[in-house]
């Protein structure tokens, strides 16, 4: 995939604060990239710096090689949904789709073509001369996506497209929002905090933390070989456990047993790691066998076929997780163990600076 | 994350920095320098000392127009808020016949000129006064039975005039409440009068404190009243006027100085008590508070009970006007000793437009407000959206210059004013503009643009950041975002601001008598030396246009409610 909108180095900062501190990132052409983060880690700012509504105190943002980083936004041809979608709230869906096309100085007859053509995409064909007040949130979503696209921009950026919808319509939003941005084809990066939403989504999902760009890949790829602590616990559940990491042999527990577990970058003999554990990489013990961890079943949580189960280790951590709804009752005793062929643990070097 | 998503541009000096600058000069010119000015001549009269502060000090009559003028204040501030805010929820907090009605007349005495409701006073409780005549008719008395003036007069007026911003203040901070408040009071076993105690008034305060530190600024800088009706009583916005009429200059610097230190401490306050106010709002009270309307309480049997009270009271308020009306058409000479006009006709407002000198304040009036608005307009939507848009250099400044005059009583900037533009120094930013047409459109020009200022500045600031970045990433540059996104939807704050500065500009009376010129006397002078003429009907017609002027411009622009300064 040929890169079309290349950010590198970005530094932002507000006061002494750094809000984003290095961050690079390429996004191919017709990709969609989803910056995943927690509130507070940088990834609306990294979004409104590309749009140009900010300019970095550092680094740089390219499209096709060109530098843009000190193009105001006027002039940039990026297509953005906001929000709170930032419909012009004195004109209606049809005067707001057609804003953009008249900052371009079209002939009016094309504007009227584009802006039919643009809200029959979103299925809104008709509603042109309705006030945006009178929309519903998500005919309201669907006028801003018109919008932010009619004027055919380089690129597309959306900033929590989602986050307005009531949850029962955002399932029903995301599908359209990806058929819609699959079929213009067009290169987009989008902010949420969501998991669910980047990884249904996003090609590619870059997972921000305080500020720094933590990893960038494919969901299965964050999901499966997660590069630091924070993604570990940041993406799907995980519980994490202090222990030793000894070699080969695997990484000792404070109770004495030994777990099989991948090492992550830095990680050296005698250190002491987090271990990192899915729900499903661990099962139930009949017996305290080698390898084997005794604890408490403190609660579960149905799930369908299957449910979760915090266990309380006699250190004072918990482990999750994650077996069939009868396992084990509350309050009982009970040995867990990792599980043959399931997600090898990971361990991380303990750093005060991950947090997670 | 977004914090500062208002500033677009960076950081080097750009050519709206340089508009932001020129912007605080020309204001500190206008607002500042003859502040400044006044002050340096009760210091240098005629060399430099302490002399008129020291005789100030010695002379009782001084200190007692000061306390008078502080105490009047805080005892309106009494009277206005013991008829506001039990009438404010009255209205807000239950529903009876005729309810919609009755809150907008309520409201009435707001858009009023002062100096209107004071002669409308006087016709009505004056010693020669309807009531007055009516009482001394039926008792047989052989003398007027009251005496309108003094102190109780002053308070009297005031209380009618300026209940409303206790009143318009209590109801938005009412509407804001969330009901969700005074449930959980009520599920914590909380009766409604602990509730009121305890949860409501608490919440209000910030809008209890905005009411009454605008009541004691606007009682502060009254004139029409203590002017009409004071008598020997002296407040110092009157004593400033005697002293000048009586050659006193450097005394009448001296007092104005006095005046506007009071004022600007208020002023100090107030800011306070906003700040406070919006650091509430914004934190939204505590997380996300949703604003659902509070119930309003059907009264049972008691509604027509209060019903009936309420349009008693609203014949109360609109019987002054009333009054009013009905001396306007009493033609010249025909009202003597009876008790009711014994001929009524239209021949005063025939005169008002068929006599070309009877004609002329109204003209004036008219232009001269007009013109001022329309400046006062254009200065403070200009420095709003380089102030909050563009986010200039300078714009606390900027902001505050805008705010000041309207903390400042008329009567001290037409001292200021009538000082500075007095005498012909080029260099030293003074020129002869009193005794021409231009310094009374000056003078309400100033008195207007904080209330055109202060909306616009309002406006822009309730206006979604977000917006303005939409429209530039749809490639709209800087002058069609202000044409099609700003404009637009600042025009109701504008126009409700300009509503404010018109009026202000046009009933006004404080401003006008320290600086007009017989050429552009406006309406408001007119209807004095009428009075002192003894054409009572024409004052009472002219007063009756005013109103309707008045009205007229407050419903065509404004029915948003906001400050209204009188004088």
């Amino acid at each position: 995939m040929s890169e079309h909108l290349a950010i590198a180095g970005l530094e932002k900062r507000l006061g002494d604060q750094a809000v984003t501190r290095g961050v690079t990132l390429s996004v191919g052409k017709s990709e969609i990239v989803a910056l995943l983060g927690p509130s507070g880690s940088g990834k609306t700012t990294i979004l409104r710096l590309v749009a140009g509504f900010e300019t970095p105190d550092a680094g740089s943002v390219r499209i096709d090689g060109e530098d843009v980083t000190r193009v105001p936004p006027q002039r940039r041809n990026f297509g953005m949904v906001f929000q709170h979608y930032a419909l012009f709230p004195h004109m209606t869906a049809g005067e707001n789709v057609a804003f953009g096309l008249e900052s371009r100085g079209l002939p009016s007859s094309e504007i009227r073509r584009r802006v039919a053509e643009s809200l029959a995409a979103v299925e809104l064909a008709g509603l042109d001369r309705r006030p945006v007040a009178q929309l519903s949130g998500g005919q309201q979503q669907r006028v801003a996506l018109a919008r932010a696209l009619a004027p055919r921009p380089r690129v597309l950026l959306l900033d929590e497209p989602l986050s307005n919808l009531d949850p029962t319509l955002r399932e029903k939003t995301r599908r359209e929002l990806q058929r819609l941005i699959r079929s213009t084809g067009i290169t987009t990066l989008f902010v949420t905090h969501e998991q669910e939403e980047a990884f249904e989504l996003g090609d590619r999902v870059a997972v921000l933390n305080r500020g720094r760009l933590e990893q960038v890949g494919p969901p299965r790829e964050l999901y499966e070989n997660p590069a630091t602590r924070f993604v570990a616990t940041f993406i799907g559940r995980a519980s994490v456990v202090p222990a030793t990491w000894e070699g080969p042999r695997g990484a000792r527990l404070a109770s004495g047993a030994v777990w099989p577990a991948v090492p992550t970058a830095g990680v050296t003999d005698g250190d002491s790691v987090d271990l990192v554990v899915r729900p499903e990489g661990l099962v139930f013990s009949p017996d305290a066998g080698a390898g084997t961890v005794e604890g408490r079943v403190d609660a579960s949580r149905f799930a369908g076929r299957a449910a979760y189960f915090d266990v309380a280790l006699p250190s004072g951590e918990a482990l999750e997780i994650l077996a069939g709804p009868d396992a084990a009752p509350v309050g009982a005793r009970v040995f867990v163990r990792p599980a043959q062929g399931g997600p090898l643990p990971r361990v991380y070097r303990r750093s005060g600076d991950d947090g997670g | 994350m977004a914090a500062d998503s208002r500033r677009i541009a960076g950081r080097r000096l750009a050519p709206e920095d340089v508009f932001g600058l020129l912007l605080v000069l020309l204001l500190a010119w206008l607002v500042c320098y003859p502040l400044a000015i006044t002050l340096a001549e009760a210091l240098s009269a005629p060399n430099w000392s302490l002399r008129h502060f020291a005789e100030f000090a010695k002379r009782p009559d001084e200190w007692h127009a000061l306390w008078a003028s502080v105490w009047i204040s805080l005892a309106t501030v009494g009277l206005a808020a013991a008829i506001g805010v039990p009438l404010a929820f009255l209205f807000e907090r239950t529903d009876f016949p005729g309810r919609r009605t009755l809150a907008a007349l309520v409201a009435l005495p707001v858009v009023l000129p002062p100096l209107v409701g004071v002669v409308a006073f006087l016709f009505l409780y004056g010693e020669s006064g309807f009531l007055s005549r009516a009482v001394q008719a039926v008792l047989r008395l052989d003398a007027p039975p009251w005496r309108l003036s003094g102190p109780g007069a002053i308070l009297l007026v005031h209380a009618y005039s300026m209940y409303v911003y206790f009143y318009l203040f209590t109801r938005a901070g009412l509407a804001r409440l969330d009901d969700a408040y005074r449930e959980a009071a009520a599920a914590l076993g909380a009766g409604p009068v602990r509730t009121l105690w305890r949860v409501t008034l608490p919440l209000l305060r910030p809008a209890l404190a905005g009411a009454a530190l605008l009541t004691f600024l606007t009682s502060l800088s009254s004139f029409s009243a203590p002017y009409l009706f004071g008598g020997t009583f002296r407040v110092l916005t009157t004593q400033i006027l005697f002293s000048r009429l009586n050659g006193d200059v450097a005394m009448s610097m001296v007092e104005t100085s006095a005046l506007a230190a009071v004022a600007l401490a208020s002023l100090f306050f107030l800011q306070r008590a906003e700040a406070r106010r919006e650091a509430v709002e914004r934190s939204g009270g505590l997380g996300g508070v949703r604003g659902i309307a509070p119930a309003r309480r059907r009264l049972g049997s008691s509604r027509f009970l209060v019903a009936a009270l309420g349009w008693l009271l609203a014949v109360w308020l609109l019987l002054p006007h009333a009054t009013l009306a009905l001396v306007s058409l009493v033609p010249p000479g025909t009202w003597t000793e009876q008790t009711l006009p014994p001929v009524l006709s239209f021949a005063n407002y025939r005169s008002l437009f068929s006599e070309p000198e009877r004609l002329r304040p109204i003209v004036n009036s008219l232009w001269m407000a007009l013109v001022s608005t329309a400046a006062a307009l254009a200065i403070g939507t200009g420095a709003a959206w380089l102030a909050v848009t563009r986010r200039t250099r300078g714009r606390s400044a900027i902001e505050a210059l805008i705010g000041m005059p309207w903390a400042l009583p008329g009567t001290v900037f037409a001292v200021a004013l009538a000082a500075t533009f007095s005498l012909h120094a080029p260099w030293a930013g003074r020129f002869v503009l009193v005794g021409t047409a231009a310094i009374l459109p000056l003078a309400y020009f100033l008195r207007g643009l904080p209330l055109a200022g202060r909306a616009a500045f309002a406006g822009l600031r309730q206006i979604d950041p977000a917006l303005d970045e939409a429209a530039a990433s749809l490639g709209a540059g800087a002058g069609r975002r202000f044409r099609r996104i700003t404009l637009p939807l600042l025009a109701p704050a504008l126009a409700a601001g300009a509503s404010l500065a018109f009026l202000t500009a046009l009933g006004d009376f404080v401003v006008s008598i320290v600086l007009y010129t017989f050429e552009t006397r406006p309406i408001s002078i007119e209807i004095l030396s009428s009075l002192r003429m003894q054409e009572v009907g024409a004052a009472a017609a002219y007063g009756i246009l005013l109103a309707l002027l008045s009205a007229a411009a407050f419903l065509l622009w404004g029915s948003r409610t906001d400050s209204a300064r009188g004088g």
